[in-house]
């Protein structure tokens, strides 16, 4: 149960933090810094639901512990959209109506920034395979789907 | 830190006013997108403890000692209560109270709640729940439904007697069916937070579709006055019928009431399995009857459900399986007998469907096996025995007098494109997907149709009402509800419906606790939108008429009252002036049964059809789904891609049923409380889906809107199962279709 020391970057801010060696990543995440934006399900790491990026690369923060993001970068919800503005992604789950309770939404949402900056312009097929480890118990998918597509498009249009 | 939970739960957004019809988006898309909108597991406060739970390692005990001594000696650990601390009723239950707050002398399910603790953090608490120790004398437990019946060990007996039952067809199909037990299993668990007052009272953040049942079952298990007890909306993470009954409400008040401190729990997921109640289990006999002709003459049927320990929504689930069983066709001559009975299995409640899902999966086989008997087209049969408005329900004979297109809804959705042959030997459209197990050429493709119908709003007597307030303030116009948004998009539609009738686009929706405003009801049997929406609209035609009269105004709008093409009254001014109108919005009345099941019973019925498209490779049993088209009836669409997003996720539901989706019970221990072993549909298993609105006005709801929430649900599984039965020539007379039911019958 000693702490083990933590330094690293969330969302582009600085954090240095003492945590026990066996928490979680999204329990350092909702109750050390209080960004309950990343949400728990099944925490088994097998619905997608507390998905984050570490250095960039989506991990299931209910499998991970908080002492492994030490000298690394975390990015979660709350940090995908920028000065005020929705990140593309975002606004695409809207419009396609693509969240109804929410709760998978901030995993999607993460699995998605995690996509299209591997693979800017995805097939539906590449989308599917990166979206297959995230539950929705609402929606039916469809519109995920079309909203990952659509933030695609909007991406490319945006860029220089 | 999150807000506190005083803040009031709000969805705010300025749209079109007209907008009846049009796909406007969510309020609380924003917040949910941002991550900063609160659900109940992510509320907090100063002080604050939390809660765990002791449950019964037994399905059927006998408690002989508790003692909570080791668990009070853990540091930080500030109370362990029992059955001997509820202060008032120690039963609660959704329709009458059977089921105990804890367990006092026996415990008559797995998981059953028997203690609770409080602690300083989460850790300690599950720590100290483990460390109460409770002395059991195992008793045998009653697991099988049909000696429940026998025993006469039962919730409600249902006995339908309709027409001559000396009339026989001659032309005759049996068969015995049999459903899974599904778990609505939504991403949120169970959470609440519940803070003392300091005045003996409490105020209670949970996770709900319902706050006013709730409430009113704290308060007797309290015995507190109904003022000291405070239910408030909050954020929820899905619901399909988990969140009807009490579980941790109660629990949590108990706690910060007797620590003084605000206490918080959070449902682990395989507590959130044993937490709430499930579909029911059912096993279901049914003989059809027809002439030379494929008109139905006789339909019997025993329709058996298993409502384990305790009552929950079971006699009202048993009421719809038993109304429904005949489906969406006519039949004068009926014969039903239904039982709900009392198991030591985990009990069970609402779902998705209520009833009507599991009678379908039943009445659906057996009308394509009339076809076939008859040598007739199944959709043809189907078509000759289409249920319409003017014609009586086949077991209630209740004359139907909304709009009930069966037969558009049949012959649209017949219509409808079929998706060309696959010969992609792509492995994601392939049964088995990246396993790369199967190859096109094991592949045979089957198409199967079902078609179902259900109750909207309460029924059989229930006074079932829904109370809105809408009013004007400098901020816009504000709607008040303690209807429950559990993410189908209530919130959208009742904004939609205030800013149409009012004339203003600026309205918030308020979700307010239950000292503020008088029940909306439940957020279930698809009644929301017709039931709140209809008393939204009340509201805000009230308010608005009031408004024009008093200034002789003509119209009004953002700026104010306008009369001759000039504001004759600016908002700011009505803004100030206190108008505000409550409305309590009650559907037609209906009626209790009589001895034989006779009666008005529903105030309104939908009716829904699914194609299913399957690829099955028969050898190993794999079963793609590869579309699912459908024709639902919607009375009138308020939001179409809302209207959408329902029926994609009912549907996908109900492919879960026929699929995958079974609680795994044996000797009345559930055996797979986990998402690894409970399997849920991904995306690799989510079919295409296209959907046809039928929009047929003349309901009771808002413009005539129907609800759409539940027919989506109904009869996508047995539309599955059709398919998969037309591909494999197996009888398959059970759900969930798994791998083994197809690959060990050695089917064509």
């Amino acid at each position: 149960m000693n702490p083990v020391g933590v330094v690293t970057q969330v969302n582009g801010r600085e954090i240095a933090r003492s945590v026990p060696a066996r928490m979680t990543l999204v329990e350092f995440l909702r109750d050390e810094l209080g960004l309950t934006g990343t949400k728990v399900s099944c925490e088994l790491q097998v619905c997608g639901v507390c998905t984050v990026l570490v250095d960039r690369k989506p991990v299931s923060s209910c499998a991970f512990l908080a002492v492994d993001i030490d000298g690394r970068e975390v990015t979660t919800i709350e940090g995908v959209a920028s000065d005020g503005k929705l990140h593309p992604i975002q606004q695409a789950f809207i419009d396609h109506f693509a969240l109804q309770c929410g709760f998978c939404t901030p995993g999607f949402v993460m699995m998605a920034v995690a996509l299209l900056e591997e693979v800017p312009q995805p097939t539906p097929e590449q989308v599917v395979s990166y979206l297959e480890g995230n539950i929705c118990r609402c929606t039916g998918y469809r519109s995920i789907l079309e909203a990952v597509l659509d933030a695609a498009d909007r991406l490319e249009r945006a860029s220089p | 830190m999150t807000a506190p939970p005083s803040t009031t739960l709000t969805d705010h957004v300025t749209g079109t006013v007209n907008g009846i019809g049009e796909s406007t988006v969510r309020p609380d898309g924003i917040p949910k997108l941002q991550g900063s909108f609160a659900y109940a597991s992510d509320l907090e406060t100063e002080g604050m403890l939390w809660a765990a739970t002791v449950r019964s390692p037994h399905p059927h005990a006998r408690i002989v000692d508790i003692d909570p001594g080791p668990a009070l000696a853990i540091g930080g650990v500030h109370a362990v209560l029992t059955a001997e601390d509820v202060p008032g009723r120690l039963l609660f239950g959704l329709e009458h109270p059977d089921q105990p707050v804890l367990a006092s002398d026996v415990v008559r399910y797995w998981g059953e709640p028997v203690a609770i603790v409080a602690a300083e953090d989460p850790e300690t608490a599950r720590i100290a729940a483990a460390a109460v120790t409770v002395e059991y004398v195992v008793l045998d437990p009653l697991v099988d439904p049909e000696e429940a019946d026998t025993r006469d060990e039962v919730f409600r007996r249902i006995r339908i007697r309709r027409g001559d039952q000396d009339v026989r067809g001659s032309v005759v199909v049996e068969g015995v069916y049999e459903v899974g037990m599904q778990d609505q299993a939504p991403l949120g668990t169970e959470a609440g937070l519940a803070i003392p007052d300091g005045e003996g009272g409490v105020d209670l953040y949970a996770t709900t579709q319902y706050v006013h049942a709730d409430h009113s079952q704290i308060v007797a298990s309290l015995d507190l006055t109904a003022e000291m007890v405070r239910s408030h909306p909050t954020g929820i993470g899905g619901a399909f019928g988990a969140r009807e009954d009490v579980n941790l409400h109660i629990h949590l008040c108990m706690l910060a009431l007797y620590t003084r401190r605000p206490v918080k729990q959070v449902y682990q997921r395989s507590e959130s399995f044993t937490g709430h109640v499930h579909r029911h289990p059912a096993r279901l006999r049914y003989r059809h009857e027809a002439d030379e002709d494929g008109r139905l003459v006789r339909v019997e049927a025993d329709v058996l459900i298993d409502g384990g320990a305790y009552a929950s929504t079971t006699s009202a689930v048993l009421g719809n399986a038993c109304y429904f069983a005949v489906g969406p066709y006519k039949c004068d001559n009926v014969n039903v007998d239904g039982v709900g009975v009392r198991t030591n299995n985990p009990p069970c409640g609402a779902m998705r469907g209520f009833g009507a899902v599991q009678v379908c999966f039943a009445h659906e086989a057996q009308m394509d096996r009339l076809a076939a008997a008859l040598d007739m087209d199944p959709l043809e049969l189907r078509r000759r025995n289409a249920l319409a408005t003017g014609d009586a329900l086949a077991t209630t004979g209740q004359r139907i007098d909304t709009p009930l297109p069966t037969r558009e809804v049949i012959d649209s959705l017949v219509a409808m494109p079929m998706p060309e042959d696959d010969d992609s030997e792509d492995p994601l459209r392939l049964p088995g997907g990246t396993g790369l197990t199967t190859e096109r050429r094991d592949v045979r493709r089957g198409v199967g149709y079902a078609f179902g119908i259900k109750n909207l709003g309460f029924s059989e007597g229930s006074d079932d009402y829904a109370q809105a307030r809408v009013l004007l303030s400098p901020q816009g116009a504000i709607v008040e509800t303690a209807a429950i948004e559990v993410g189908q998009g209530l919130v959208t539609v009742v904004g939609q419906i205030a800013r149409s009738a009012l004339g203003i686009g600026n309205v918030e929706v308020r979700h307010i606790d239950t000292s503020r405003i008088g029940s909306a009801g439940s957020t279930s049997a698809s009644r929301q939108t017709q039931l709140t929406g209809g008393a939204v609209l009340a509201a805000a035609t009230a308010l608005r008429d009031r408004v024009l009269t008093e200034f002789a105004g003509e119209y009004l709008d953002d700026d104010g009252v306008w009369r001759d093409g000039e504001l004759v009254v600016p908002y700011a001014e009505l803004a100030s002036g206190g108008w505000e109108e409550t409305t309590t919005f009650r559907h037609p009345p209906t009626e209790e049964p009589d001895e034989n099941g006779q009666g008005t019973l529903h105030a309104d019925f939908a009716v829904a059809g699914h194609r299913a498209i399957v690829d099955v490779d028969v050898g190993l049993g794999l079963v793609r789904v590869v579309r699912i088209d459908t024709a639902q009836d919607v009375g009138k669409a308020l939001n179409p891609e809302s209207v959408r997003g329902q029926i994609e996720g009912g549907i996908l539901q109900g492919v879960g049923l026929a699929m995958m989706e079974e609680l795994i019970v044996e000797g009345g221990v559930i055996r797979n409380p986990t998402f690894t072993d409970y399997l849920l549909p991904t995306v690799l298993d989510a079919p295409d889906v296209e959907a046809l609105l039928i929009e047929q006005e003349g309901s009771w709801g808002p413009h005539g809107a129907k609800g759409v929430g539940e027919p989506p649900t109904i009869s996508s599984t047995a539309a599955v199962a059709a398919a998969i039965r037309e591909a494999t020539g197996l009888a398959l007379p059970r759900v969930p279709i798994r791998p083994e039911h197809v690959a060990l019958e050695g089917g064509v």
